[in-house]
C-alpha cells in the first residue's frame, strides 16, 4: 500500500478540500496521513519520515502558496526524502496568472505534479498510481 | 482487618506510612535513612521500629507496599526517528514509567551516541521509530548497532510493527534482554504508551531493583510495585478521576520538588479551550509526567542558579533579606550542592531555599505547560497550541520536602500561575493550592492498587 502525506500549507485554513482529497485518495486505496490545515513544511517532512510517505500532496488555496512551497524540494533533501513525489494544488500564486507560468515555475521549483484550481482529483490519483508505477 | 504499610524506599529517606485498614485512617508516618550499600533492611526496620514507637497501639501488619527511588531510581534512554515525533513519544512512556531520561536519540544511532549510551549509567533502553507500516529502516539500523555495543541493558522495541519480526530474528540469538510490545506511537502523532510502561514496570520490579540491592526487601516488605515516581502519578490520577461513587477533584497538578529533581504531574485532557486554536504536535498523555533535572533544592542548586542571572534572581528572592549579593548566591549554591542534607539555619539561607523553590516551580511549570502561538492569516488571527492547555486546572498541589516544611508554602506554589511576562504560557489561572503536609502522596498511589477507594478518602483528607 502506497503511504501519501496530504495537508494544507501555511496559514492557510481551507479545510473542505482537504477532507475530500483524503476521501478520494482513500477510496483509491492509499494510506492516507493527513496533517491538515495550517501545516509547515517542518510538519510535512516530519510526517513523511515517519510514515515512509511515497508522495507529499500540498494543498493551498489563500494566494500564498508560491512563498509557502518555496524550497520544500530542498528541504525534503536535506532530511534524506530524496525520491519523495510533490504534488501542489490549488489557488497556489497570488492573482490569476497564466497557468503554464505556473506550472513551469512550481516544476522549476521541485515538484513533479502542479494543478490549477477546481482539478479534478481523480485525475491526481491516476497520475500518483501512474508516478508510483513508474 | 489490620494495618497496611506503605513503604518508600527513597534516595535519601525510607518512608514508611500507616494505614489503618478498620478506621480507614491514617495512623502515623516515620523515616529512617535508605541504606542501599549495606543493607537496605537495616533502614527499614529502623524507620518500622520508630513507627511502632510513637503508635503503640497500631493494629497488626496485614498487608505491605513498597516503591523505590533508592539507588537514583530508574534511568533510561529513549531513541526515536524524528526528535519532536518517535522520540518525544518514546520519551514520554519512559516519563510515564517512573523513570528519569537523561538521553534521547532521534534518527541513526551514530558511534559518538552509542559511545555516550555505553558511558551513561543506563538500565533500560526504549527503542522507537516509524508508524506502523511507516519507516523500518532506521529502527532495524539502530536494533542493529545496539546489538553490536552489546550493552548489557535490556531493550525494549516500540517501533513500527512491520520492523519488529526483523528484530526479533536479529535478537533471537544473542543473549541480548529484548522485548517487543506495541508501538509508542501506531499513526502518526498518535501517542500510545501504555504497553511500554507495563513492560518498563515489569522489567524495574524483576531486574532493576536487584542490581540496586533492593531486592532484599522484599523479604520483609513483598514484591516492590512500581518506581516512587509512578506512584505519585497513579495517586494523581486516582485524585483526579474519583472512584466509583467517591468523586474525584477534576483536572489538576502537582509539584513534587526534590534534591536533585522536580517533577510536574499533570491529570487532565489539556485540549483547546477556544475554537480558533488549532492543536500541533504529538498527542499528549492524559497523565503527563515530566521531570527537570537541572532543578532541584540541593543536588542541582548549581545548575538552578545558572539559569538565572542575579537579577532575575533577585525577583525570587525575598527583599526583605539582603544577605546576598551577585556573587555570594552562586557560592551559596554550590554549598548546597556539597551538602546535601543541609538545613537552612538563618533567615537568609531560608529565604534562599525559598527563592531556589520559587524557581524551581516557575521554571518546571514552563516547561510542563503547553503555549501558543499566533498565526496571520486571511481569516484573521489563529492560534496554534503545542502542549497541554491547563488554564482550567483546578488543583495545584505541592509536595517534597520544602514545599512540605515551609511555613507558607502556598506562596511558593503561586509561581505556578499565569504571568504577564509569560503570556503565551498556558498556565493555571486561578487553581486553588493544596500541600501535602503528611508527605503521603506515593504511599497512596501504592495503596490505590489494592484499595482506591480509601486512598482517594485518605488523600481528600490530608491534602490541605
Amino acid at each position: 500500500m502506497h503511504t501519501v502525506v496530504i495537508g494544507v500549507i501555511g496559514a492557510d485554513v481551507h479545510a473542505v478540500g482537504n477532507k475530500i482529497i483524503e476521501h478520494v485518495l482513500t477510496d483509491h486505496g492509499f494510506n492516507v496521513v493527513n496533517i491538515g490545515v495550517l501545516s509547515s513544511q517542518e510538519d510535512f517532512i516530519n510526517a513523511a519520515i515517519e510514515t515512509d510517505a511515497d508522495a507529499m500532496l500540498v494543498s493551498s488555496l489563500y494566494g500564498h502558496g508560491e512563498m509557502d512551497c518555496k524550497y520544500l524540494r530542498e528541504n525534503c533533501e536535506e532530511a534524506g526524502l530524496e525520491d519523495i513525489l510533490l504534488y501542489v494544488g490549488g489557488n497556489i500564486v497570488v492573482g490569476k496568472q497564466d497557468f503554464n507560468d505556473v506550472e513551469q515555475r512550481f516544476k522549476k521549483m521541485g515538484f513533479n505534479r502542479v494543478y490549477p484550481p477546481g482539478s479534478d482529483i481523480e485525475k491526481a490519483c491516476e497520475d500518483l498510481m501512474e508516478d508510483l508505477n513508474k | 482487618m489490620g494495618t497496611h504499610l506503605l513503604v518508600d524506599f527513597g534516595s535519601t529517606y525510607t518512608k514508611l506510612t500507616a494505614v489503618d485498614l478498620e478506621k480507614e485512617t491514617l495512623i502515623g508516618v516515620s523515616k529512617a535513612m535508605t541504606t542501599v550499600k549495606t543493607d537496605v533492611n537495616e533502614g527499614f526496620d529502623q524507620a518500622l521500629e520508630k513507627l511502632k514507637n510513637a503508635h503503640p497501639d497500631m493494629p497488626e501488619i496485614v498487608q505491605i507496599s513498597a516503591c523505590s527511588s533508592a539507588a537514583g531510581g530508574l534511568k533510561m534512554a529513549a531513541i526515536g526517528l524524528v526528535e519532536e515525533l518517535t522520540a518525544e513519544a518514546a520519551k514520554r512512556a519512559c516519563l510515564g514509567a517512573g523513570a528519569l531520561v537523561n538521553h534521547v536519540f532521534s534518527h541513526h544511532l551514530s558511534k559518538k551516541e552509542i559511545k555516550t549510551l555505553k558511558n551513561a549509567d543506563i538500565d533500560i533502553i526504549l527503542l522507537a521509530g516509524g508508524t506502523d507500516g511507516g519507516n523500518s529502516e532506521c529502527i532495524i539500523h539502530n536494533a542493529k548497532k545496539l546489538k553490536e555495543a552489546d550493552l548489557g541493558v535490556p531493550v525494549i522495541v516500540a517501533g513500527n510493527k512491520d520492523a519488529a519480526d526483523t528484530i526479533d530474528e536479529l535478537y533471537q540469538d544473542s543473549n541480548m534482554e529484548y522485548y517487543i510490545v506495541d508501538n509508542v506511537m501506531p499513526k502518526l502523532k498518535k501517542l500510545n504508551v501504555e504497553d511500554a510502561k507495563h513492560i518498563i514496570r515489569k522489567i524495574f520490579i524483576n531486574k532493576i531493583i536487584e542490581g540496586k540491592g533492593i531486592k532484599k526487601a522484599e523479604q520483609k516488605t513483598g514484591e516492590i510495585i512500581m518506581p516512587t515516581p509512578e506512584a505519585v502519578l497513579q495517586a494523581s490520577e486516582l485524585l483526579a478521576r474519583g472512584h466509583e461513587e467517591e468523586e474525584g477533584l477534576g483536572e489538576l497538578m502537582v509539584i513534587d520538588i526534590g534534591g536533585a529533581t522536580t517533577d510536574v504531574h499533570t491529570i487532565g485532557e489539556g485540549t483547546p479551550k477556544r475554537t480558533e486554536v488549532i492543536l500541533k504536535g504529538l498527542q499528549e498523555p492524559f497523565a503527563k509526567r515530566t521531570v527537570e533535572g537541572d532543578l532541584g533544592m540541593r543536588y542541582s542548586a548549581n545548575a538552578l542558579v545558572s539559569l538565572v542571572s542575579p537579577f532575575e534572581f533577585k525577583k525570587y528572592y525575598d527583599t526583605e533579606h539582603n544577605g546576598f549579593n551577585n556573587d555570594t548566591f552562586k557560592e551559596h549554591a554550590q554549598k548546597l550542592h556539597d551538602n546535601v542534607d543541609y538545613l537552612p539555619d538563618t533567615s537568609e539561607d531560608e529565604a534562599y531555599d525559598e527563592a531556589l523553590a520559587r524557581i524551581c516551580t516557575d521554571y518546571s511549570v514552563s516547561r510542563h505547560v503547553g503555549s501558543v502561538e499566533v498565526v496571520y492569516t486571511p481569516l484573521g488571527n489563529m492560534y496554534y497550541q503545542t502542549g497541554k492547555d491547563l488554564t482550567d486546572v483546578q488543583y495545584v498541589i505541592g509536595t517534597g520536602g520544602v514545599l512540605i516544611n515551609h511555613p507558607d508554602a502556598k506562596r511558593i506554589l503561586k509561581e505556578v500561575e499565569q504571568k504577564s511576562n509569560k503570556k503565551l504560557e498556558l498556565r493555571p489561572i486561578h487553581s486553588q493550592f493544596l500541600i501535602d503536609k503528611e508527605y503521603i502522596m506515593a504511599a497512596m498511589g501504592l495503596l490505590g492498587q489494592k484499595n482506591p477507594r480509601l486512598a482517594l478518602k485518605l488523600l481528600k483528607r490530608h491534602l490541605t
